[in-house]
């Protein structure tokens, strides 16, 4: 019996290791809204996450997978996300002259990336690309703890560290990443009052960009709670059927 | 037609049996098979294996309404599934998890095989029917995981192909052939899909080749003794019918639970990144159940070395049941064997936790020795073994297991 404890812990401390492999610092841990097992979306912070996430980080950063009709689910209606969908222009198909215009994005258009390919925007950015922010929570290590730590982690480059055209951040694999410090605080004015510090603005990102990443999650969860409360009883019932019917063997 | 009234449905099974002896044959190979009454829950996993193979299969036909397989589109006809079709990510996360659960259920359910002796005379094919269904698994497997088309899947699929290189003279050939091209690109990807889409079924047939062969001599039990007789069976159904179901409720609670609240833990996170040539990976890792086996693979410093030990590793399984020569089956009765297996066991996770990390320093050290003493277990200890062991007394049969004292 002990020696199964021991391989139960033990595989359980190696699964855990499995993906450890990487240089940057470990992110610090913040207890957001969707953590956990009953955590849901804070839908107010999402909402202002896009805010930032507009007038901010989609000048290089796109949400390739992301259609505009999805934001219903962090609580905008379809006329709020027409307002929003047509600040951006769009390749309209060809028209009778053949012809591409462009037009006014509209809810059911995904969200118009910031360049029109990856060259144009490696040109714009000193050869390195932005990456598409649809699923970055999910492409990267405890992607939630790490986008706020790297977020907040800019620092002046410790001596005799080289940055070259890059700049330091201690949570960035290799420490130096090329996207220079993209918020520090009153880079936006919120519309719902709240005051934008720097802290505020990274969380509200985060979570918006979670819930880009995982727009099931907080069906997942709840689904979740039900599908399993249902396999306990579902599971009690079968145990005392075994029981019952086993009673007379032996 | 009035006669019948009472008894409509039976007759109507009758008629069929009469012609096509479907029914007769499910009452006599999964009701009334006599099976061992001694059987403990370590024999709830053959039938948890075939649960989660039909649970693939029937995700996987459902994903593939939705997939496209070309290098362009793989990768965003995912996140279509994510996040346009009506429960596309339950299925998703159901089909990606569910390839993870196949593995652990048969890996416990080989592991009972190995501690029990069940591949023993007179079940050397069954024990050989398993093991091509953990290769097809193996090779299912795989070229699922590069369906996605995430960095992962496509770097994983470099690394994996590039082994046939290996092979003298003809390897260059044979991986351009594998590849249809001179790289990974989108030949090896819809190739990749329609195999992956085709081998399910063959694992089904030798399935059935399977449960034919066990059902010949009947099941193992955990005492390793032949049944004396008719006192020493039970009627699968209801008996195992029911602990199956208890079984398969655990097993559904756990598998919910990773799958509704921590569905990408046993995944990499890198492959959310689209696959990119141009661009490889920092460490480069398989899917969890291929680590034991990638530790092998580099734990020899030379490639084709280090690929004969990887396939050998699976291969010395077939030879298992000659290697082991000792007449008594269970490890209940064997110390030094029951001991050892639990060395084995211990040995094959520091195998995996060896192909989680880079190959560099004291990983390598630590890979090699686990790796030889992969293959002394089976090469040299267990011939041996038989020879020297001094077993314990049997019973006299299952039902009067005291009786032997």
């Amino acid at each position: 019996m002990k020696i199964i404890l021991f391989t139960i812990i033990f595989t359980t401390l190696f699964i855990q290791a499995l993906f450890s492999a990487s240089d940057g610092l470990k992110p610090m841990k913040y207890n957001f809204s969707f953590d956990g097992i009953l955590g849901s979306l804070d839908k107010n912070s999402a909402q202002r996450g896009l805010q930032v996430f507009t007038e901010v980080c989609a000048a290089c950063h796109g949400l390739n997978h992301l259609a505009y009709r999805s934001l219903e689910d962090i609580g905008y209606n379809k006329s709020q996300i027409n307002n929003i969908a047509k600040q951006f222009l769009i390749d309209d198909i060809p028209d009778e002259n053949g012809e591409i215009k462009k037009r006014n994005a509209i809810y059911s258009d995904k969200f118009v990336n910031p360049y029109p390919n990856e060259e144009a925007a490696k040109v714009s950015n000193n050869g390195a690309y932005p990456p598409d922010l649809t699923l970055i929570v999910k492409a990267r290590k405890d992607g939630a703890n790490y986008l706020r730590s790297l977020l907040l982690g800019y620092e002046d480059a410790p001596e005799g560290v080289d940055v070259g055209e890059g700049y330091y951040n201690k949570y960035m694999p290799g420490n130096i990443i090329a996207m220079p410090q993209p918020l520090y605080g009153d880079d936006v004015e919120y519309q719902d009052g709240t005051v934008a510090t720097l802290e505020q603005e990274v969380i509200d990102v985060v979570t918006f960009l979670t819930w880009t990443a995982m727009p099931e999650l907080e069906k997942r969860k709840s689904s979740g709670i039900k599908v399993i409360i249902f396999l306990l009883i579902m599971t009690f019932f079968f145990f005392l059927s075994y029981k019952k019917i086993w009673k007379d063997v032996k | 037609m009035k006669k019948n009234n009472t008894n409509n449905s039976n007759s109507v099974l009758e008629w069929i049996d009469y012609r096509l002896p479907i029914i007769s044959l499910l009452k006599h190979s999964a009701v009334d098979y006599p099976t061992p009454k001694n059987l403990n829950y370590w024999w709830n996993f053959g039938s948890l294996a075939g649960f989660f193979l039909l649970v693939q299969i029937i995700t996987g036909i459902m994903l593939s309404m939705h997939y496209t397989a070309h290098v362009d589109h793989a990768f965003s006809s995912i996140e279509h599934i994510m996040r346009n079709v009506n429960h596309g990510w339950l299925i998703r996360y159901v089909h990606m998890n569910g390839a993870s659960f196949f593995f652990i259920v048969v890996y416990i359910h080989i592991f009972r095989g190995l501690y029990y002796g069940s591949y023993k005379a007179p079940r050397e094919l069954l024990w050989w029917l398993g093991i091509i269904i953990l290769l097809l698994m193996m090779a299912t497997a795989f070229m699922g995981y590069v369906l996605p088309w995430g960095q992962m899947s496509f770097w994983g699929a470099t690394v994996i192909t590039n082994l046939f290189s290996a092979i003298p003279i003809i390897g260059e050939g044979v991986v351009q052939w594998l590849w249809g091209g001179y790289s990974v690109d989108n030949p090896t990807l819809s190739r990749f899909y329609t195999l992956h889409f085709l081998l399910p079924f063959l694992i089904v047939g030798v399935v059935v080749l399977h449960i034919v062969a066990l059902h010949t001599h009947g099941s193992n039990n955990p005492l390793g003794i032949d049944r004396k007789g008719p006192q020493d069976s039970i009627p699968f159904h209801p008996y195992y019918t029911v602990k199956d179901f208890f079984g398969l409720g655990v097993a559904l609670t756990i598998f919910f639970f990773v799958v509704f609240f921590a569905p990408d833990y046993l995944g990499h996170p890198d492959n959310y990144v689209p696959a990119d040539p141009l661009k490889t990976p920092a460490h480069i890792v398989p899917e969890w159940y291929f680590l034991p086996f990638y530790a092998i693979l580099r734990a020899i410093p030379d490639k084709l070395g280090g690929v004969i030990a990887m396939f050998s590793a699976i291969f010395v399984l077939f030879l298992l049941p000659w290697l082991d020569t000792s007449k008594v089956r269970s490890a209940t009765f064997r110390p030094i064997y029951k001991l050892l297996f639990w060395v084995f066991l211990v040995d094959a996770i520091i195998l995996g936790w060896i192909g989680s990390k880079p190959a560099e320093g004291s990983y390598i050290l630590v890979g090699r020795i686990a790796t030889s003493y992969y293959f002394i277990h089976f090469l040299i200890i267990l011939p041996l073994l038989g020879y020297f062991e001094k077993t314990k007394p049997l019973p006299s049969s299952i039902s009067k297991p005291v009786l032997a004292e």
